[in-house]
């Protein structure tokens, strides 16, 4: 793979791409919603951990969420849907529309593909047995559809991240390199670099990262600011403090070929189940922003946890845009020529 | 939510603030009716992009570059051509618009102290980045041109200082013409090089509505400030420039399709658009007809500039607005989606199934 292709869009090794020298496997997140509780120790745990400034104490209205939306002062975010019966049946309904499409075929790339690589049952965690636990899977399965019914009420939890995209709007767009690529191939924000210009705010297809407002009291007031996958800790060797304090394991983290095969036998496992209204999210490094770090399993459409349902980076479109308005700053100068050499008056 | 045979007993709860989820719907809904919505879902109606954080000094700043783009333009032209009243009032126009612009841009700022980290870096993947160096060297060449412009007045021109003048001041003038085009253009992809769904649809003709927006605003300027008998070019500009710009815009309405379209037309970003509509061309019908006389030139003038100022303002608005409303961003998304399935992708959707 040349350097120069899939620097703005498809798959690629994004810190290979920053030229780290050393290297470090891709970390990244997976965050398993079907065994959220919604307690929020992930959102508690971010705030103590990266000392986030308080952001609003009011009671939202929207169920248990009282959070609102990831923000500069909100790096984790708990999402709270309450469903009913009919809503789970259209999701059970897309899931399974989504098996019958068959995606993703993924592209049958070489063994050398950085990305693709390792994804699949046989890159399975060491000390799980995929056939034992297949096997009682599937007699879960047999005996959950025997007893057969659609519950008459769910709750959908799902804690929210920044998904520390391959090809990351806002780090594309950052005019002052305030925005960085680790070793780790996540995007971290310098703060002492940041002068906000929020243009990163505007480029995130995720609406993610934002500028902190408040007075001059608050830290970091007036730069953007967003989850850094506690980039202090991974030095360490440490886990991000989400995942350190999840009680329920559904947030997990690892090297990211790690997370990506450790979803897609989850997901198998659900559907095998027969919960076909399972699915990845960002588990494609084909799709819109090459693949995300967060990859997350969800039991209904993207949209419904207010997650964009094909986000697309801008920067891909560069290339053309930076053509077309080269052609209207032609245009512009001939315009001027025209009116100057018309008769003289 | 759970029944039983005692919830007939219960009135309907009226629908609290906020807990409008589905979207596109209208503002309330009786929840005893769950009526499944067909168009799609949100997360109580929230946002799922963010809108730039921009105030209205960036959109003055969009009016503002264009302007100093376009004066820079005229002033180049005026020198080349003869036209000494245009030439002087574009070397000021351009000078005092750069400056103020550059004002508002750095007003705007989370840290305004920290305005020169733009030029920490060069970075071609972002247009502000590229924008901050164009700005720049536009600044540059035509602060370059103003000196020389001032010094030509104040000195002997057979003087040694006059001499250099002379030498200098066509390869100042060429250097703020070249880099006056990138300046009106780069705002455009400054814009659409986001994920407000408006702005970034708009990407194939809103370089067309900027440059010609900034031949407007800089042709209006010198129709005001400059001797009717000079402003010949600029009336000529100004009349090919509405007839580009309200091409562009249309025909950016209709690649847009009618829904990224509709902030265009909506709330101020409408009104704005409007006003911008009936101003650009009232303006440029007057600078042709009544051009040559001082008091219709003066108010054509303005006209177009007001115009301009609407054009920004509203293209601006409207895209922050679509940044606001899910609808803008998940139903386009989801159409693509549906239509790369229809075609037979199904590689490349960030939902997998496996």
């Amino acid at each position: 793979m040349g350097f120069w292709t899939n620097q703005l869009s498809g798959p690629t090794d994004p810190a290979v791409d920053a030229a780290w020298e050393s290297r470090e496997p891709r970390k990244g997140f997976f965050t398993d919603t079907s065994i959220c509780i919604g307690c929020k120790a992930c959102e508690v745990a971010c705030k103590e951990w990266n000392a986030i400034p308080e952001d609003g104490l009011s009671l939202l209205g929207a169920s248990y969420d009282n959070t609102g939306a990831l923000g500069a002062s909100t790096w984790r975010h708990v999402a709270f849907i309450e469903q009913t019966s009919e809503r789970i049946e259209q999701a059970r309904e897309s899931g399974r529309r989504l098996v019958d499409l068959g995606m993703p075929s993924l592209r049958t790339s070489g063994a050398s593909d950085p990305v693709t690589a390792g994804v699949g049952p046989a890159a399975a965690p060491p000390g799980t047995d995929p056939v034992a636990d297949r096997a009682a899977a599937v007699a879960q399965a047999d005996a959950a559809q025997a007893l057969g019914t659609v519950p008459d009420f769910r709750w959908l939890m799902a804690s929210d991240v920044c998904k520390h995209c391959t090809h990351a709007g806002c780090l594309d767009v950052c005019p002052t390199g305030a925005l960085f690529r680790t070793e780790f191939g996540t995007v971290v924000v310098q703060d002492d670099v940041c002068n906000g210009c929020g243009y990163c705010v505007a480029a995130c297809p995720f609406g993610v990262i934002e500028r902190r407002e408040g007075d001059e009291t608050v830290k970091n007031v007036g730069v953007a600011q967003k989850c850094t996958l506690c980039y202090d800790r991974l030095r360490d060797d440490q886990t991000p403090a989400c995942a350190q304090a999840c009680p329920t394991t559904s947030i997990k983290f690892g090297d990211l070929d790690e997370m990506r095969a450790l979803a897609s036998e989850r997901v198998t496992t659900l559907h095998d189940n027969g919960y076909t209204e399972a699915r990845l999210y960002g588990a494609d490094p084909h799709d819109g922003v090459g693949g995300t770090g967060s990859v997350f399993l969800l039991l209904d459409e993207p949209e419904v946890y207010g997650l964009p349902p094909d986000p697309r980076v801008t920067t891909a479109d560069l290339p053309d845009m930076f053509r077309k308005a080269g052609f209207a700053g032609v245009a512009m100068l001939a315009m001027a020529a025209v009116s100057f050499l018309g008769r003289r008056r | 939510m759970t029944t039983n045979p005692l919830d007939a007993d219960r009135p309907p709860e009226p629908e609290r603030r906020g807990r409008r989820r589905r979207g596109g719907g209208s503002g309330r809904r009786d929840e005893s009716v769950l009526v499944p919505d067909a168009s799609f879902q949100s997360y109580y109606g929230h946002r799922i992009v963010k809108p730039a954080p921009w105030k209205g000094d960036i959109a003055a700043y969009l009016f503002l570059g264009g302007l100093a783009a376009g004066s820079g333009l005229i002033a180049a032209g005026g020198a080349a051509a003869g036209y000494p009243a245009l030439r002087r009032v574009g070397r000021v126009a351009s000078v005092g618009a750069v400056a103020l612009g550059g004002v508002a841009l750095a007003r705007d700022l989370g840290k305004p102290s920290r305005a020169l980290n733009m030029m920490r870096t060069v970075k071609l993947t972002s247009p502000m980045s590229v924008g901050s160096w164009i700005l720049a060297a536009f600044g540059g060449f035509s602060g370059a041109a103003l000196v020389s412009e001032l010094g030509a007045s104040l000195v002997d021109r057979q003087s040694r200082v006059g001499t250099v003048l002379r030498v200098v001041d066509p390869p100042l003038a060429v250097g703020s013409a070249l880099f006056s085009a990138p300046l009106a253009a780069y705002t455009a992809v400054l814009l659409a090089d986001t994920a407000s769904p408006t702005w970034h649809e708009s990407y194939r003709e809103l370089p067309w509505v900027f440059v010609s927006s900034a031949n407007l605003a800089a042709s209006g300027l010198a129709l005001v400030a400059a001797p009717v008998e000079q402003t010949g070019p600029a009336r000529r500009l100004a009349a090919i420039s509405a007839v580009v710009e309200v091409l562009a815009f249309e025909r950016m309405q209709r690649t847009m399709g009618s829904t990224l379209s509709e902030p265009l037309h909506h709330g101020r970003a409408g009104a704005f658009v409007t006003a911008s509509k009936v101003l650009t061309v009232g303006g440029a019908l007057g600078g042709v007809l009544f051009g040559r006389n001082r008091a219709a030139a003066v108010a054509s003038g303005l006209a177009l500039m007001a115009g301009s100022v609407c054009t920004r303002f509203g293209v601006f608005e409207a895209g922050i607005e679509s940044a606001k409303d899910p609808r803008y961003t998940v139903g386009p998304q989801k159409e693509r989606l549906e239509r790369r399935r229809a075609a037979g992708a199904t590689d490349d959707s960030i939902t997998t199934s496996r």
